[in-house]
């Protein structure tokens, strides 16, 4: 039995100590403090592509499994392993977290070695949410991220921080203690808390009701789905960059990847009775905030929105029960990952030139930094899913699945999809292009070749999906087909479902 | 007649003796040895105790015919009695120097009570039961007052002492009654006669039940008897609270334990109401009541009310699991709040003790180790991963489910959510406020270090690796039901 997956988990954890044990001068701390982290996480990266190499695409069922006891009394275990689901998670977390580490070298002055911990402590607890096969472990992962993301915005965060701070930790809580109510209600039932056990097992409709509200209502706010998103406008403004991107990135498909691996699979009947909801709230996301975001001055929090519109798309997906739909959500989470990630970079680059999050108060950057115009249009145009990007991919078979369960959902999902060009392509304008006004932005450096060095592997990636999905979509096909099996089963069992719904899925039943 | 025995009563003998040695050597020698040489030699006593403890042969034993009696249970708790004893005394060291108050009397003070505790802990006898509630009860009275030209501190003695006294005649009335019914006041003799009683036995001895029950739980400082908790917490000298937030409460707790599934196994009914209630306004009290504390010590008085509270939700579940998990918020408990104490015994500023929630604002600069170490205490206190805190909340959590009380589970995740804000505020000064005027450096000493950091690496490990420690609880607990 290899320990590759715990060794990707907790080396995170490991250089963190190594970071929080130096001494020495303040300089040669911080300094060193960086490079550690830069090196263990980049180390971490490599163990990721080991992976991905090592995985076996065309099994079923997890690989890199490993089981020991933790609790014997309780049944409580701890248990890793990944699947095609899982896979791409653990590498958007693993990859990304280097990236922040560049790209906040000079930004963070203060407490540096601190910094470098919580950066290290959350990347251990990111990767292992997406690796946990246990509810205990995965709570305890879910969970972990919370105290790292709450230093990360309170300490090196903007003016409101404190607030933004206790806000975001306390949401999170409030939806993290609803699931463990939950996991002890799943252990006291199936008396156990293995996941693959607890995928496998029957229970009784009405507890699967209740519980999948309470897991729905934490991954929900992690997602975050409306009109529980009110958290993340703030978190994301107020925090430092690599906090804003892992929170963008990273923690939001926590949440998505919550849904697939529990809500669904684990409540099929549930799932079944509340995809209305689910559609329902989803569609509401996607326009609501698409409008919300037309009218906003502060770049940060149009992007904000524009995640949570995008996460509507996903949810969208995951919930349409079919291979398009769910694969499509997948891919989708991946790019959103990516380009979102590198959206907040570009308002980071322009935010630790000119210190002002006003779009007003840009206007013609394309004349002083033509590099970063080019670079932030890629990203710009990927986040409105162009075809050749990978935004355009995951949106494509999401709204695809769509129309194959509710022709309303779809219809109102790409009718946002028009609505995020409106927005993206008028933040574009006002940024770059038009004259440049403003006096102080005459003398802007175009991208060092430190934030050239983070948006090249960037870039690749959003071409690479746009252009060859397969290397993504192949790996998780059995895993996806696995899942919609376990849920179009429930559906198909549920007597609550609406007529249409039941109907989908026993077409797609027909015709596979 | 058969001869006395009284071996399996050899630690608490000896303890006992050994508390009376300190004092005489107190009184003879000279005082400038005796300020740091009794605390150190009542602390080697009292591991003395715990080796014998410990080391007692596994199983049932009782001396003094009958009245005493050790069993595995009795083991853990005078365990955690011990360790926590230990562990203030030395903590409290330095403290009591820089307060004036480190007088041979106080260890020899502490010695006493924990005698009176694990005599409590080990009673077989309501009359044993009640002379070791009050040894344990005289010493801590004169022990809050300690600092005897601090008003708040005689303020907190004397009314500890008042209530204290009252709660001790609640309990007396109580005993009397279930004498008066039962024709006994052995444990044995009382489950007897209430394993089918007459109506008219039942209700009597019900009503002895409620009042014995009430006079622990005011030992125990369960709502709604808690309201001298945080007068008492506050004004006390900081070694002495220490010792308070544990000690006391174990040793109730241990008694709470043996009476309910022992002597009143018969009434189960009665008695898991009374604990079910004592549970909820404990909750519900220390939750809410904690928000809105400046004052260190006084929001750790509520957020010990509020974890008595996740501990009786253990035993209001009236099962063997619901025990063992008493027993494992128990012993965390002690760990995580002893850490605590042990942390702000080495704050103080310009002389005086450093209490309130300002005083620790920037404390992750000026102290870093000292932050981190009471952020790791106030997650697990919270119930946060990764600490052993969210192991005891589960352990607990898991019976009152299995017993049919999903209300008493949700309501202490709701509560849970609660405390996590009073906690996370404190972690929110240490690291995110700057620091304020320096702290004093004579007041913190390795010895504290040592034990704090010591007490946060046992409440990470055992999250890490909590079957071991759920064993030992579980055969501890397994004693109790024959």
């Amino acid at each position: 039995m290899s320990h590759l997956l715990s060794l990707v988990i907790f080396l995170p954890l490991l250089g963190g100590g190594i970071i929080l044990g130096l001494r020495g001068e303040a300089e040669a701390v911080a300094r060193n403090a960086k490079w550690a982290g830069l090196w263990t996480s980049l180390i971490v990266f490599g163990l990721s592509l080991l992976l991905w190499t090592g995985f076996d695409t065309h099994a079923p069922g997890f690989q890199f499994v490993e089981q020991a006891e933790w609790v014997p009394v309780y049944h409580i275990g701890y248990h890793l392993g990944i699947d095609g689901i899982s896979l791409f998670f653990i590498l958007l977390a693993t990859l990304l977290t280097p990236l922040c580490i560049i790209i906040c070298w000079d930004q963070v002055k203060v407490r540096v070695r601190e910094y470098m911990f919580a950066l290290m402590v959350l990347e251990t607890m990111m990767v292992g949410s997406f690796a946990a096969l246990d509810f205990v472990l995965f709570y305890f992962f879910f969970e972990g991220v919370l105290l790292p993301t709450f230093a990360l915005i309170g300490i090196w965060g903007g003016p409101r921080r404190i607030n933004a701070a206790f806000k975001f930790f306390l949401y999170s809580l409030i939806g993290s203690l609803l699931m463990l109510l939950a996991i002890l209600a799943l252990a006291y039932h199936l008396g156990t808390t293995d996941i693959t056990v607890a995928m496998t097992s029957t229970l009784s409709p009405e507890w699967q009701y209740w519980l999948w509200l309470a897991f729905f209502v934490s991954f929900a706010i992690k997602i975050p789905m409306w009109p529980v998103h009110t958290w993340l406008l703030d978190a994301t403004v107020e925090a430092p960059t690599a906090a804003t991107v892992l929170i963008s990135s990273v923690l939001h498909k926590m949440g998505a990847y919550g849904l697939l691996r529990f809500l669904i699979p684990v409540f099929p009947e549930a799932t079944a009775h509340f995809i209305p909801l689910v559609f329902a709230l989803s569609v509401t996301a996607v326009i609501y905030t698409s409008l919300v975001a037309m009218a906003q001055e502060d770049m940060k929090r149009l992007i904000a929105y524009s995640s949570v519109a995008h996460m509507g798309f996903v949810t969208i997906g995951v919930f349409t029960l079919s291979q398009q739909g769910v694969q499509g959500a997948i891919l989708q989470m991946l790019s959103h990952g990516i380009v979102v990630g590198a959206l907040f970079l570009c308002a980071g680059v322009l935010i630790d030139r000119t210190n002002t999050r006003e779009i007003g108060r840009y206007g013609g950057l394309a004349y002083v930094m033509p590099g970063f115009a080019l670079v932030f249009m890629v990203f710009t145009l990927a986040s409105m899913g162009l075809p050749g990007t990978s935004g355009f991919v995951g949106e494509f078979l999401v709204v695809l699945g769509a129309f194959e369960v509710n022709t309303w959902v779809a219809s109102l999902s790409a009718v946002s999809v028009v609505l995020v060009v409106c927005y993206m392509l008028v933040f574009y304008r006002r940024v770059v292009f038009g004259t440049l006004v403003a006096t102080d932005l005459r003398g802007l450096l175009d991208l060092s070749w430190r934030e050239k060095l983070v948006f090249a592997p960037l870039l690749v990636l959003v071409f690479w999906m746009g252009i060859y999905p397969a290397s993504f979509l192949d790996p998780m096909r059995p895993a996806v087909t696995a899942l919609i099996s376990r849920g179009i089963g429930g559906v198909a069992h549920s007597e609550t479902a609406s007529a249409d719904v039941r109907l989908a899925a026993i077409s797609a039943k027909v015709t596979p | 007649m058969t001869p006395v025995v009284f071996l399996p009563a050899l630690p608490e003998l000896f303890l006992a003796l050994a508390s009376l040695g300190l004092l005489l050597i107190g009184v003879l020698a000279a005082p400038e040895r005796t300020a740091k040489g009794i605390p150190l030699l009542g602390a080697l006593a009292l591991a003395v105790t715990l080796a014998l403890v410990i080391q007692a042969p596994a199983g049932r034993a009782e001396a003094f015919y009958g009245m005493f009696v050790t069993d595995g249970f009795a083991v853990f708790a005078e365990a955690l009695v011990l360790l926590a004893a230990i562990a203030t005394l030395l903590a409290g060291l330095r403290f009591n120097a820089w307060q004036g108050i480190d007088r041979f009397e106080l260890p020899v003070l502490v010695l006493l009570s924990v005698t009176g505790m694990l005599a409590m802990i080990t009673a077989n006898d309501l009359i044993s039961f009640y002379i070791g509630l009050e040894l344990q009860s005289l010493p801590l009275y004169v022990l809050a007052a300690f600092k005897r030209d601090s008003a708040r501190s005689t303020e907190a003695g004397l009314k500890y002492f008042v209530l204290s006294a009252l709660s001790s005649g609640l309990l007396l009335f109580g005993a009397s009654l279930l004498y008066g019914f039962s024709a006994g006041t052995s444990y044995e003799a009382i489950g007897h006669a209430l394993v089918q009683p007459d109506a008219m036995t039942a209700i009597g001895a019900v009503i002895g039940l409620v009042f014995l029950l009430a006079g622990v739980a005011f030992k125990l400082s369960a709502a709604p008897f808690h309201m001298w908790t945080p007068d008492v917490y506050e004004g006390s000298p900081t070694s002495v609270t220490a010792f308070f937030a544990v000690g006391p409460k174990v040793a109730a707790l241990a008694v709470f334990a043996r009476l309910a599934f022992g002597p009143f196994s018969g009434l189960a009914a009665a008695w898991h109401d009374v604990a079910w209630l004592l549970c909820v306004a404990s909750l519900v009290v220390g939750g809410f009541a904690a928000i809105n504390q400046t004052n260190l010590k006084r929001m750790m008085a509520y957020s010990s009310i509020s974890h008595v509270g996740f501990a009786l939700m253990g035993l209001a579940a009236g099962t063997e699991e619901g025990l063992r998990g008493m027993l494992v918020y128990l012993g965390v408990y002690t760990f995580m709040n002893l850490g605590t104490f042990v942390v702000l015994l080495g704050l103080g500023r310009d002389g005086a003790i450093a209490e309130s929630l300002s005083d620790l604002a920037g404390l992750s600069k000026t102290r870093p180790g000292a932050a981190l170490a009471l952020t790791i205490f106030f997650l697990s206190l919270a119930g946060l991963p990764p600490t052993a805190g969210v192991f005891a909340k589960m352990f607990v959590l898991l019976p009152a489910l299995h017993a049919g009380m999903p209300g008493l589970a949700i309501l202490g995740i709701v509560m849970s959510a609660v405390a996590c804000f009073y906690y996370l505020r404190v972690v929110k000064v240490m690291y995110f406020d700057e620091p304020g005027l320096p702290l004093d450096a004579d007041v913190a000493s390795g010895t504290q270090q040592a034990i704090f950091a010591l007490a946060a690496c046992v409440v990470l490990f055992l999250c890490v690796i909590p079957g071991p420690f759920l064993s030992i609880a579980g055969a501890a607990a397994h004693t109790l039901f024959p």
